[in-house]
């Protein structure tokens, strides 16, 4: 599709009235906001997916009868909970990222087993990950204890009973914090430009060093993110409206 | 953070010397002449005490460097005593306009704007631009060895984009100096793109001894000392002053003594006054 209609008119708009949208007109800033984009959606999928296993996983764990393990999925989630996420980062990249094994590059040079994305990706799926265990007890403790019962009374074991019963009364009561906490991730993602992970903040905020046009990548960078989360919002309610089972809590 | 608290330090500091002056030497709110100087018999330069090698504290806190060399230099020409102030980026034109000090010599660059507020002798006597510290045994020469390269920067700088796009560095930038300098050591990126006068004070350092700076400088921007403006005497004086110090080759010779690569920006003006 031939695109050059929209570079004229945004070269036109920038000498008609100073606007000054590089990223559309400049290859050069168009294929780095796209890039930014991309990576954005890329970190916030994989965040989105491990944040919520570690929730089930986590939830489940809270329950075990082992105290040592309560206690350890306990600590886990003051850690994570209790530190601000751009701390996390820092730390994690800085200071455990310098105590990794190293390998040699392809430049014959020592470095860090892993990089800024994959720090970016444990870090934000342990942080939103703390939460989400924390909204998915909530659903737990939503499941009545008769039912839990009827479970262990058909010959569920507990892993059964968490599989079949449990977690999809659970995972019902709890969809709306869930959406409320995948939102907040999508939108931490922007923290990583801190240790350098090309997203879309990051690409923005060189752009904007580049051509001094603040306002207007400013403005695109807010558009993207409601469209982005917009996205996320529509996809979790139809996900909540395919789950919806009648007469159940509501 | 560390940079603002440190000028706020210097800041203090330079306050509190200035405070001293001024009550010792009153009457000097005027744009110094060079006749003043002489009358007074000390010469007040405004120098950094932040920026190595150009400027800084030695072990006994007194301040050293290149541009204080220099300083004594102008002083010792006049037959005046020498009297250096620790100025900053934020103060050091307000120095000059307020008679506080009667010469700045502080890493500045020379721009129109600043040409308006203080009075730039020319010749420019030194220059900075861009360039990387990388490991030695990287053996970079020149900028399109960096073609793939993963190469640390700050976010927000200008260079960025020409070092990724004309070549094809791979940018990793990060917030500040220090960070991109943990990533370097750390070996998350080969090289690190900033102004080369940072590098080089950087180097300086034996912490960095496995580094250097191995490329040519590239958009070098001229520094310029200045006097207060209408001080035009005093302008004529110090435009011969640095012609003589291009001429004998003396910036280059404190290149040397400190540490410093000579600069192709003095090895140029050292060709081009040598035969004057």
């Amino acid at each position: 599709m031939d695109w050059s209609w929209a570079f004229d008119w945004a070269r036109g708009l920038y000498h008609a009235t100073g606007i000054n949208l590089t990223f559309v007109y400049d290859s050069f800033d168009r294929d780095r906001l796209a890039r930014g984009f991309m990576n954005t959606v890329y970190l916030s999928l994989i965040c989105l997916a491990l944040s919520m296993v570690i929730g089930v996983v986590g939830a489940w764990l809270q329950g075990s009868k082992l105290v040592w393990t309560r206690r350890i999925v306990q600590g886990y989630i003051q850690f994570f909970r209790n530190t601000p996420p751009l701390v996390q980062l820092y730390f994690f990249f800085f200071a455990i990222g310098s105590l990794m094994p190293t390998h040699e590059n392809r430049f014959g040079f020592q470095e860090p087993m892993l990089d800024n994305f994959t720090w970016a990706v444990i870090s934000l799926s342990f942080f939103a990950g703390a939460f989400n265990v924390e909204i998915f007890r909530s659903g737990i403790e939503a499941v009545p204890a008769s039912t839990i019962e009827a479970a262990e009374a058909l010959g569920y074991n507990r892993l059964q009973t968490y599989r079949y019963v449990v977690l999809p009364l659970a995972f019902r009561v709890c969809l709306p914090a869930l959406n409320n906490n995948l939102v907040n991730l999508v939108k931490t993602t922007t923290l990583a430009y801190a240790i350098a992970v090309p997203e879309m903040l990051y690409m923005a905020n060189q752009i904007w060093s580049d051509s001094v046009n603040v306002p207007e990548t400013m403005t695109f960078l807010l558009f993207a993110y409601v469209f982005l989360v917009g996205l996320l919002v529509w996809a979790m309610h139809s996900w909540e409206r395919a789950l919806r089972m009648p007469g159940y809590g509501r | 953070m560390n940079k603002l608290i440190r000028s706020a330090v210097l800041g203090t500091t330079a306050a509190l010397a200035l405070a001293l002056v001024a009550s010792v030497a009153p009457g000097t709110a005027t744009a110094t002449t060079l006749k003043e100087v002489k009358d007074k018999g000390t010469l007040v330069v405004g120098v950094k005490a932040d920026y190595k090698p150009y400027g800084f504290l030695d072990s006994d806190g007194k301040i050293v460097g290149i541009e204080p060399t220099l300083a004594a230099d102008v002083a010792k020409k006049l037959g005046v005593k020498l009297e250096l102030v620790p100025v900053v980026s934020s103060n050091r034109m307000q120095f000059l306009e307020q008679g506080k000090i009667d010469l700045m010599i502080a890493t500045m660059t020379d721009t129109p704007e600043r040409e308006k507020v203080v009075e730039i002798v020319k010749p420019n006597y030194y220059s900075s631009g861009t360039n990387v510290m990388a490991p030695k045994k990287a053996k970079f020469k020149e900028w399109t060895d960096l073609k793939g390269v993963p190469v640390c920067g700050i976010q927000g700088a200008f260079y960025n984009r020409k070092t990724q796009e004309q070549f094809g560095a791979d940018i990793v930038a990060f917030k500040g100096t220090a960070e991109a300098l943990t990533a370097l050591k750390q070996g998350r990126c080969v090289a690190f793109v900033y102004d080369d006068s940072f590098l080089i004070s950087k180097l300086g350092d034996p912490e960095w001894a496995d580094y250097d700076m191995p490329l040519k400088t590239i958009d070098d921007a001229p520094w310029g000392l200045a006097v207060a403006k209408g001080a035009d005497k005093f302008a004529a004086f110090m435009s011969d002053m640095i012609k003589d110090w291009h001429k004998t080759g003396r910036i280059l010779e404190l290149e040397t003594k400190y540490g410093v690569k000579n600069t192709p920006f003095a090895l140029e003006m050292h060709e081009k006054y040598k035969g004057s």
